[in-house]
Parts: C-alpha cells; structure tokens; sequence
C-alpha cells in the first residue's frame, strides 16, 4: 500500500465528537498516523504479521491503520469508553478483523503480567500536560515492558532530553525518527488560537 | 473479545495472587473469518498458556479437537495451525463477562469489549 493510499483511507476514520480534557484526548491526523506507520512498517518491519498493541488508541487511527497494513492483530487499550465505541463502528465500517480492543487504565495495569507478550507498541500518548504530569512516561515504561522487538511514541521535542535520559536509565536504545509539527485544532476553549504547532518527536525505542 | 487477547488478560484486583486464567461467561460468541498467516499462528503459540486457551475456547463450546497439551513439530501441521488460528483470532465474544478466578470479581464484555477498569478501592 501506497502512503497517499494509507494517509486517505485514515481520513475515513472518525474521531471524537466531545474530546475529554482531562484525557489529553487530540486526534492524531491522519497524515502523521499514515507516515508513523508507513515508516514503521516500511523501514523496519514491525507491523506485518506481528502483534501489535495502541496504548491510548482513542479512536483507533493508528490501529486501524496497523491493520491495514496487515498486523498479525492490533489490541488497542484505551481508558475512554465514548472513544472505544467510535473505534469500534470505525473497525466495523472499515471491515477489518484483525483488531481488538480493551477497555483499562494503563496506569493501574501490571504491565509485568503481559511480559514482552506484544511485538510492537505504537503509541500517541497524552503528553501529561494538563494534571497528569509524567503520563507519557508512565505509557512509555508500560510500553517498554509489554514489547518485545520496539516501541514507537510521540513525545514534545521539548522533553527530548529528559526522555533520553530515562532511555539510558532503563537499558533502551532511544532514536529520533522524525521531528514533526503537530497541528493542534482549536479543539478546546483554552485554546485561544485557531490552531497552534508544536514540536513533536516521533521516537523508536529498542532493546539493545 | 478474541481469545489471543484473553490469553493475557489478569485480573488486577487488589489482595489478589492469581488472577489468571479469567473464565468466561459468555451470552453471545461470534465467529469472524479472518485470513490464515500460518506464520504469525505459529509465532504466537510458543506465548501461549496452552491450557488456559484450551480451557477458553471449551468454554465457548469451540474446543473441536484441541488437544490439551500442545502437539510437537505444529509448524508443520497445516490442519492443528488452522484450529489454532480459528481459536485465537476468528471466536469472539461479544457479550457477557470474565471472572477473576481468586476474588469472582465480574468485569463485564460489552459489544466485544471487555471492561477491565477497576473501582478506586480495588486498585
């Protein structure tokens, strides 16, 4: 599959009619959904045939897309169950048979039960931004745990540096794939701006 | 809910030591076509808890012959990987609830989904 292919079957995908504050809850467009894992799958083979697992899959853009390009099965966990439910009728419309999906609060999951059971971990975490600091670093520990082979995120690129370092403490190997401007919609009332940027890092961690 | 993903599901309840394997109870299973990768079957099985999937899938009234220790040389047998992969990735359950097997703490499955949220005191 072509990634205009990918980029225009994801903005097919619906996403969320009343996005939750509390949950850091922005849609990943489509374009940045379709070039994570066109580079995922294309660049180092970790989608095709593999388990696949969405930490915070909100309304499912990157698992449907894993799908998409063939995953063995793609599990998306998600706290939100408005989100879930969106997932689910995208899936449906979609007429994909290789996603699954979980309702849990990946904070409260012993990560250790599922020991490197997953291949791969894909994930657009909340950033911890809003009453939920460090959110983002909690998603990444319970990545690292649950996969086996990589775990790809998105972080700000203002946090690279703290980011790396806890890559260092942990035993993971931390790659920058891309730098990326994330377009951020006016979706909420405290956003005064149309829209604003923000830098952002598309991040591959690996175990060495 | 497809029963690969049950395979690694826990019960997280607090005080609890062995959640594992959840039981099913299920109103409502369906079974799905999804396309045979002999190789991804074949990857997933040595994750496996063998008898917790046996046990799974006997509960839903879809054992079919499944043996209840896992046959050597598999990667070779076309006709056990296409029970396998029927099994893991084709039934679902669509309604009904898994139960923590230690503390019989309910969570419920709702259109595929199986809620594993946990109340603020049982966390």
């Amino acid at each position: 599959m072509k990634l205009k292919e990918l980029e225009s079957c994801l903005q097919q995908v619906d996403t969320f009619e009343e996005p939750k504050i509390l949950l850091e809850q922005y849609p990943t467009s489509p374009h940045i959904a379709a070039c994570m894992l066109y580079t995922i799958h294309n660049t180092f083979d970790d989608i095709e045939g593999k388990l696949v697992a969405d930490f915070g899959c909100g309304c499912g853009v990157l698992s449907i897309g894993a799908a998409m390009l063939d995953a063995g099965l793609c599990v998306g966990f998600e706290i939100d169950e408005d989100a879930l439910e969106i997932f689910r009728k995208n899936a449906e419309e979609f007429e994909l048979s290789n996603v699954d999906l979980l309702q849990c609060d990946l904070c409260h999951l012993e990560a250790e039960a599922y020991g490197q059971k997953f291949d791969t971990v894909i994930m657009n975490p909340p950033f911890g931004t809003k009453h939920n600091q460090g959110m983002d670093m909690k998603f990444l520990r319970a990545a690292l745990t649950m996969s086996k082979m990589a775990v790809y995120s998105l972080h700000k690129t203002s946090t690279r540096e703290h980011i790396q370092k806890k890559a260092n403490d942990w035993g993971v190997k931390m790659e920058v794939i891309a730098e990326l401007r994330y377009d951020l919609p006016a979706s909420y009332r405290f956003h005064k701006k149309k829209s604003v940027d923000i830098q952002v890092d598309f991040l591959r961690f690996s175990k060495t | 809910m497809k029963l690969l993903t049950h395979n690694m599901l826990t019960s997280h309840v607090k005080g609890v030591t062995k959640g594992y394997p959840l039981l099913i109870k299920a109103t409502e299973v369906k079974v799905n076509e999804v396309d045979f990768n002999p190789k991804f079957v074949c990857r997933m099985i040595p994750k496996l808890e063998w008898s917790a999937l046996v046990q799974a899938a006997d509960q839903l009234g879809h054992r079919e012959d499944l043996p209840g220790e896992l046959v050597p040389d598999y990667e070779k047998n076309e006709d056990f990987l296409k029970k396998v992969h029927r099994v893991l990735l084709e039934v679902e359950v669509i309604e009904g609830c898994l139960q923590c097997p230690e503390s019989g703490r309910e969570f419920p499955i709702s259109r595929g989904i199986p809620n594993m949220l946990l109340n603020e005191d049982e966390a």
